[in-house]
């Protein structure tokens, strides 16, 4: 099936991209997210996710950055399948 | 940490406000005190590389006033001039959003001039700092560091256009190496205030995604072994085998280097040197018993014994020197050199899960790992960790469930001679209480626990160089903090000793220790001995002929039950007295329901 879903980053499964669309959370977390280059408009690539609602690596550019799960299910992305 | 000299006088308040857009020769007249070059940027860019390119041999690290954020400062020559130069905490922003953003805020507009630290394989994301930087009205220079990897990750970057677009100087440099370094202190002269209008966060972004698509190039790029490594530890599968196997050799090779050096170097200097002088002391003290106890202590069989005498200065002195330095020394540079390669993240990332159940995040881990090698460090680095309410559970579940070297060694040598089975129980019961109380504490302690979000960084080699100035750095504050701390308290015990408060205490904790934990009466002494020394105290327990069932009871109530002397005054130092009191107060109780608990159980 062709199409657009938007998705959890913590819902991606490992090596899946796709488009930052929204960050729900406060100004805090949005702020502490965005200075980590994760904001709407990037694209990112899930690395892996750990067992048991664990941390979510995402790579951004050129770098890896760690979610807790609690953040990761906050990110929005707009995934292509 | 208090030793450093610290220059934020009263005048910050004030030059904070004029701060603003001046350049820096007219911020203040020179004669009245050295210029400030900051180093700034991201966390993980080799800013403390650079640092250590600049500043000289005299280093110090402080902590900035009122927090817990601590920071490097030293000197460097700039033309006839010295300056001096501040490693300030890695920022991703100016609009703080945690204590060392805030400090790094502060720091700033007290410099006179900010060398930021870029990396140069991450230009998007760390030119977002520099924009705030050229906003601020700071003075700025770039160092493009990290400049050979951009060949390897197939960047290509035009250093003239982006210094054109920026408008300030930008120099390519390999802080590692040393390569740029020169450049850049020559450029240095050339930074001034630009000082631009202030903007929205989106409009930066978008002059930053404007600079990056005008002067970054990136290239295909190949897999190097390194990557391929990283993935593998990161990836749950690997990560977790990848991971004890990491943890497992470095435990090795601390105790291998540790009693090797204990054996082959301390030892040998200590018997050669000091004990002549000190069976001298001994002979002249002769006829003053209360002197003699309190400085050289108890002779046994004639003869000083450094870890069971008990003098200050006889196990004063050899018990920080003898027996903790070479294995923090050795712990530290294991430590460093995981920490250098980049492996820390990816554990924190692995043990965030395991951490999160006990109302952390996965870089408490590393407070717990330092405390395996003395809990005085893992102590001291709960720093690291946000809240006051993570530090407070990270620091008791280290005073509880984690035994430092020293006591390790001794559970070993000692119950490991009844039989492995007993050293597993041992560990499993502190396994089992470190993780009961840590859930317990998380639904208790107040506070909240931020979440989890880091940058994991690139392996990358590691530089002995660093290493050695990170490791020298680590061990003149261990030696700082903890000799005073270890010479006084084995003081203070004598005294105690000599008036009794001991007898005392061991009549009043009899009924519990013989009832509860089933231990003989002439354990009490050596069990309450056990604030001072938990592994000596251990040692005290050998003699009394206990079953392999009380050894272990023994073995486990010393290793949770008070911590040493030295943990504790840290404790007192880094939480304050009613935190101590708390946790002291957890500690007791913990450590005679689990000592109980073998009692029942264990036959």
């Amino acid at each position: 099936m062709n199409g657009v879903v938007v998705l959890a980053l913590s819902d991606l499964s490992s090596g899946q991209s796709g488009v930052v669309v929204d960050v729900v959370g406060g100004f805090g977390m949005r702020r502490r997210v965005e200075a980590m280059g994760i904001r709407p408009g990037k694209s990112v690539t899930k690395v892996s996710g750990m067992f048991m609602r664990g941390p979510v690596v995402v790579r951004v550019d050129n770098m890896e950055v760690a979610i807790g799960w609690g953040m990761a299910r906050r990110i929005m992305v707009k995934v292509v399948r | 940490m208090g030793y450093g000299e610290e220059n934020h006088g009263e005048g910050g308040a004030v030059r904070r406000v004029v701060a603003k857009a001046v350049p820096w020769s007219r911020r203040r007249s020179p004669s009245e005190e050295k210029k400030m070059v900051l180093l700034m940027g991201n966390p993980n860019v080799g800013k403390s590389a650079v640092f250590s390119r600049l500043s000289g041999v005299h280093v110090i690290a402080s902590n900035y006033p009122g927090t817990t954020v601590g920071y490097t400062e030293g000197y460097m020559k700039l033309g006839d001039e010295k300056v001096k130069v501040i490693d300030v905490p890695g920022a991703y922003t100016l609009e703080p959003t945690c204590k060392a953003e805030e400090v790094a805020v502060e720091m700033m507009t007290k410099g006179d001039l900010v060398i930021n630290v870029v990396d140069a394989t991450n230009l998007e994301r760390n030119l977002y700092l520099t924009t705030q930087l050229i906003e601020a009205g700071v003075p700025v220079v770039v160092a493009l560091n990290i400049w050979d990897e951009t060949k390897h990750k197939g960047i290509a970057i035009d250093v003239r256009k982006l210094e054109e677009m920026l408008g300030i100087p930008v120099v390519p440099t390999v802080a590692v190496t040393g390569e740029g370094m020169a450049r850049l202190v020559h450029r240095l002269g050339e930074a001034r205030s630009v000082g631009t209008q202030r903007r929205t966060s989106s409009q930066r972004w978008a002059e930053v995604g404007r600079i990056v698509e005008n002067v970054q190039l990136i290239r295909h790029r190949h897999h190097t072994v390194l990557d391929r490594l990283a993935e593998a530890s990161i990836a749950p599968v690997s990560g977790m085998p990848i991971a004890l196997g990491v943890l497992f050799g470095c435990f090795q090779l601390v105790r291998f280097l540790g009693e090797g050096l204990i054996e082959y170097v301390i030892d040998p200097l200590f018997n050669a040197l000091y004990l002549p002088l000190m069976t001298r002391l001994s002979g002249l003290l002769g006829a003053e018993p209360v002197l003699h106890k309190i400085l050289i202590g108890e002779l046994i069989k004639g003869e000083i014994d450094w870890s069971q005498s008990m003098g200050a200065l006889t196990t004063g002195l050899y018990v920080p020197f003898g027996m903790v330095l070479p294995y923090v020394f050795s712990f530290y540079l294991v430590l460093s050199l995981l920490e250098d390669f980049g492996y820390l993240p990816r554990l924190a990332v692995l043990f965030d899960t395991v951490m999160h159940r006990i109302g952390l995040h996965g870089y408490a881990i590393v407070p717990m790992l330092l405390g395996f090698g003395c809990n005085v460090p893992g102590i001291l680095a709960t720093r690291i960790l946000e809240s006051r309410r993570e530090r407070f559970i990270t620091a008791t579940l280290i005073s509880i469930g984690i035994p430092c070297a020293a006591l390790q060694a001794m559970i070993f040598g000692l119950v490991g001679k009844r039989g492995v089975q007993w050293v597993v129980i041992v560990y499993l019961t502190l396994f089992v209480a470190w993780l009961s109380l840590g859930r317990i504490l998380n639904l208790l302690v107040k506070g909240f626990s931020p979440a989890l979000l880091m940058e994991i960084p690139p392996y990358r080699m590691v530089s002995l160089r660093l290493i050695a100035k990170k490791v020298s750095m680590r061990i003149r504050t261990f030696l700082y903090e903890a000799i005073p701390i270890v010479v006084f308290g084995v003081f203070v015990i004598n005294i105690l000793y000599i008036v009794k408060v001991f007898d005392v205490l061991a009549s009043l904790s009899s009924p519990v220790v013989i009832h509860v934990l089933g231990l003989p009466k002439e354990a009490v002494v050596p069990i309450v001995l056990g604030f001072l020394r938990k592994d000596v105290a251990l040692g005290f327990l050998s003699p009394l002929d206990l079953t392999p069932k009380q050894l272990v009871i023994g073995a486990t109530v010393l290793a949770m039950f008070f911590p040493c002397i030295a943990t504790f005054v840290v404790f007192i130092r880094e939480l304050g007295w009613s935190s101590m009191l708390k946790a002291a107060g957890i500690m007791v109780i913990v450590s005679i329901g689990f000592g109980g608990l073998q009692n029942l159980i264990l036959r």
